[in-house]
């Protein structure tokens, strides 16, 4: 990444008591997509107010192009928000709300007509210019405030929560729609989400916030794949964690491996010590499910049906229960006697032990 | 609209309660006061004929019938006096009731942008003046404003005037009554307004490069209009009719067709000219509001 278009450097913000960003530092480079994901108070919300300019930061800088924005009215930045409840004005139609940030910055009225409906095309609302907004549906508002905020061309567009009011399906489809414009309009776009498949769907990178700081900054697989704490592990999609203690010689067998209390589980243990204590992390899909064979003996609890895949609780010990996705087609019942198994680099070691 | 439902007893009740108090409260004596208007005026008591009685005769009640008149009206129209108390309430009203909404929208601004816990108590503050008789506060006003009034004497004392300002007795004055007395009834309705106004409207409208100046114009105004015109209404129709202010604040110069309408009926006794210029003044005070209501339902209906 070149010189970024967005920096954030060491920012903190608390509110009375409360600590909303703790020394955040993050960066954003032009004509990316990029994700702010977290459980709600996360601090992902202040982030994405400070900078719009809504929120001061208590301490540390954001700086858009090199240039500091501390002091910069919300009115005064090269930064447009699309608001998680739309706040599209009721008063305005469709046209005219699109139209109120080109009116503001005073542009002819050929140009903001043409704008405009490039903008209603963009959207697919090219018939809707004149509705009122009460009159639109949900799907329909929601691309309104899209084209409003686009519509000045700013440098960086910050999406609250996008496609939080949408229902499922229309989400699906909107996600692609979201992507294929922030490709058209080579615009930055930020979006803050709760929801990880829309971090992983759109994004190119996702920080994963927590408690006012960033878990993790990373692209979508290498958060999936490779999470860098137990906290972002559990956060994004479903995972096992299986605690014990990080044997690297292969003394008692080949290669470097956990020891747990279901045996030894073969992984990479990074720069984790012998001896140390450690989680492992590993995703469903990624535990092999056959019926013998090696592995960690168990049986089928509960299972559940998803389509493509059939996640199996599968009790393993007394108190052990770990979640296998068995392959489409494979049918088992409940009571069935399975073996998982682990192969090499299915799981990821995390340090930060039994926490949290 | 949904197709009709057939309401119960109940429903039925409950819809007619307030149009049954509406014709008994409110028709009935307006029905009487248009009765007497198109009456005549007699020395008598009551001052007008004709009266009618139960014990009447069809005939009887037809040739009474027969002696209604529309003199009080003409007089009205005749009369300069009528007409320029109208026109001078109008005025007084007008100006009183732009006023009041200058004075009261950026207290209702404060109001709305206030810290929540601090609300209930500005709301109290507004209202308070309600606590005590409106004649009693309005009394207070000529202790304000007579030559050697408060105002008038503490201008001199620190020799910003050598002699009182005339503002007693005045028009002004009037007009000064009537924003005290009616601050509330458009404070309210514009604080209630500017209340339930979405903060993150007009933080769209920022970050959309609308500066301050223009949020307000652009946003917090157009969003506000439904209540500035209706704490306007409330404000200029009872001021159009009002008259205890200029009868205690306005002097004998000050006409408002309250006063002239209340001259007319306790000392000239002229009961049906009287009922005449209170029936043009609702006429007057109604056909512009419902012009306005028709256009509002108009303006929702193509929603």
């Amino acid at each position: 990444m070149n010189a970024p278009l967005l920096s954030i450097n060491n920012v903190s913000k608390k509110f009375g008591a409360v600590v909303a960003l703790e020394n955040v530092s993050l960066h954003v480079g032009a004509g990316e997509f990029f994700a702010l994901l977290g459980p709600s108070g996360c601090g992902k919300t202040t982030l994405m107010r400070c900078i719009a300019g809504f929120e001061s930061p208590d301490a540390g800088a954001i700086a858009l192009n090199g240039a500091d924005l501390s002091g910069v009215p919300p009115f005064r930045r090269p930064v447009n928000m699309m608001f998680q409840s739309y706040a599209l004005f009721p008063h305005l139609d469709v046209f005219e709300n699109i139209a109120f940030g080109l009116r503001r910055q005073g542009e002819a009225k050929d140009a903001i007509d043409a704008r405009v409906d490039e903008l209603l095309a963009m959207t697919q609302l090219s018939n809707h210019g004149r509705r009122r907004i009460d009159e639109l549906s949900g799907g329909q508002k929601q691309r309104v405030a899209l084209a409003r905020a686009l519509a000045p061309r700013p440098k960086m567009l910050l999406l609250d929560e996008p496609l939080g009011a949408l229902d499922r399906k229309l989400r699906e489809e909107t996600q692609f729609q979201l992507k294929e414009i922030q490709r058209l309009t080579q615009t930055s776009f930020v979006i803050v989400t709760h929801d990880q498949d829309e971090a992983l769907a759109l994004a190119d990178r996702i920080a994963v916030m927590r408690a006012g700081r960033v878990e993790q900054v990373a692209g979508p697989m290498e958060i999936y794949d490779r999470p860098a704490t137990r906290f972002v592990a559990g956060f994004v999609g479903e995972t096992n964690f299986i605690e014990g203690r990080v044997e690297r010689n292969a003394a008692r067998g080949p290669g470097a491996a956990l020891v747990s209390e279901l045996g030894r589980i073969p992984c990479e243990p990074g720069d984790l010590p012998e001896g140390a204590q450690a989680t492992l992390s590993v995703r469903p899909e990624r535990i092999g499910v056959a019926r013998e064979g090696d592995g960690i003996a168990g049986f089928v609890e509960n299972f559940v049906f998803r389509g493509e895949t059939t996640l199996l609780r599968v009790r393993v010990a007394e108190n052990v229960v770990l979640r296998a996705a068995a392959g489409h087609g494979e049918r088992y019942a409940i009571g069935d006697s399975v073996r998982l198994s682990f192969p090499p680099g299915a799981g990821t070691l995390l340090k930060d032990g039994p926490s949290a | 609209m949904s197709a009709r439902r057939r309401l119960s007893l109940g429903q039925r009740l409950v819809i007619a309660a307030p149009y049954l108090w509406i014709a008994a409260f409110f028709l009935a004596p307006m029905l009487l006061v248009a009765k007497i208007s198109v009456s005549q005026s007699v020395l008598a008591r009551p001052p007008y004929r004709p009266i009618f009685q139960f014990s009447d005769s069809l005939a009887e009640l037809w040739a009474k019938a027969l002696d209604f008149t529309l003199d009080s009206y003409r007089a009205l129209v005749s009369d300069t006096l009528y007409l320029e108390s109208y026109l001078s309430s109008l005025t007084i009203a007008a100006v009183a009731t732009l006023i009041t909404l200058i004075v009261a929208f950026p207290f209702a601004l404060a109001m709305a942008r206030a810290p929540e816990r601090l609300r209930p108590i500005l709301i109290g503050l507004a209202v308070a003046p309600f606590w005590t008789s409106f004649l009693i506060r309005v009394y207070a006003w000529i202790a304000l404003l007579k030559d050697e009034g408060l105002i008038n004497n503490a201008l001199m004392a620190v020799g910003l005037i050598s002699a009182p300002l005339q503002m007693y007795a005045t028009p002004g004055a009037v007009v000064v009554g009537i924003v005290y007395s009616y601050l509330p009834f458009m404070l309210l309705p514009i604080y209630a307004a500017l209340e339930r106004q979405d903060e993150s409207l007009r933080e769209a409208a920022a970050d959309l490069g609308a500066s301050p100046a223009q949020v307000f114009l652009r946003v917090t105004l157009p969003l506000s209009r439904e209540s500035v015109i209706a704490g306007s209404l409330l404000v200029f129709i009872p001021a159009v009719g009002e008259f205890v202010i200029p009868d205690l604040l306005g002097g004998s110069e000050t006409l408002m067709i309250g006063r002239t309408l209340w001259n007319d009926f306790f000392s000239n006794h002229d009961w049906p000219a009287a009922s005449a210029a209170a029936i043009a003044l609702v006429a007057l005070l109604m056909v512009p509001l419902l012009l306005w209501e028709r256009a509002r339902l108009k303006e929702e209906g193509g929603r």
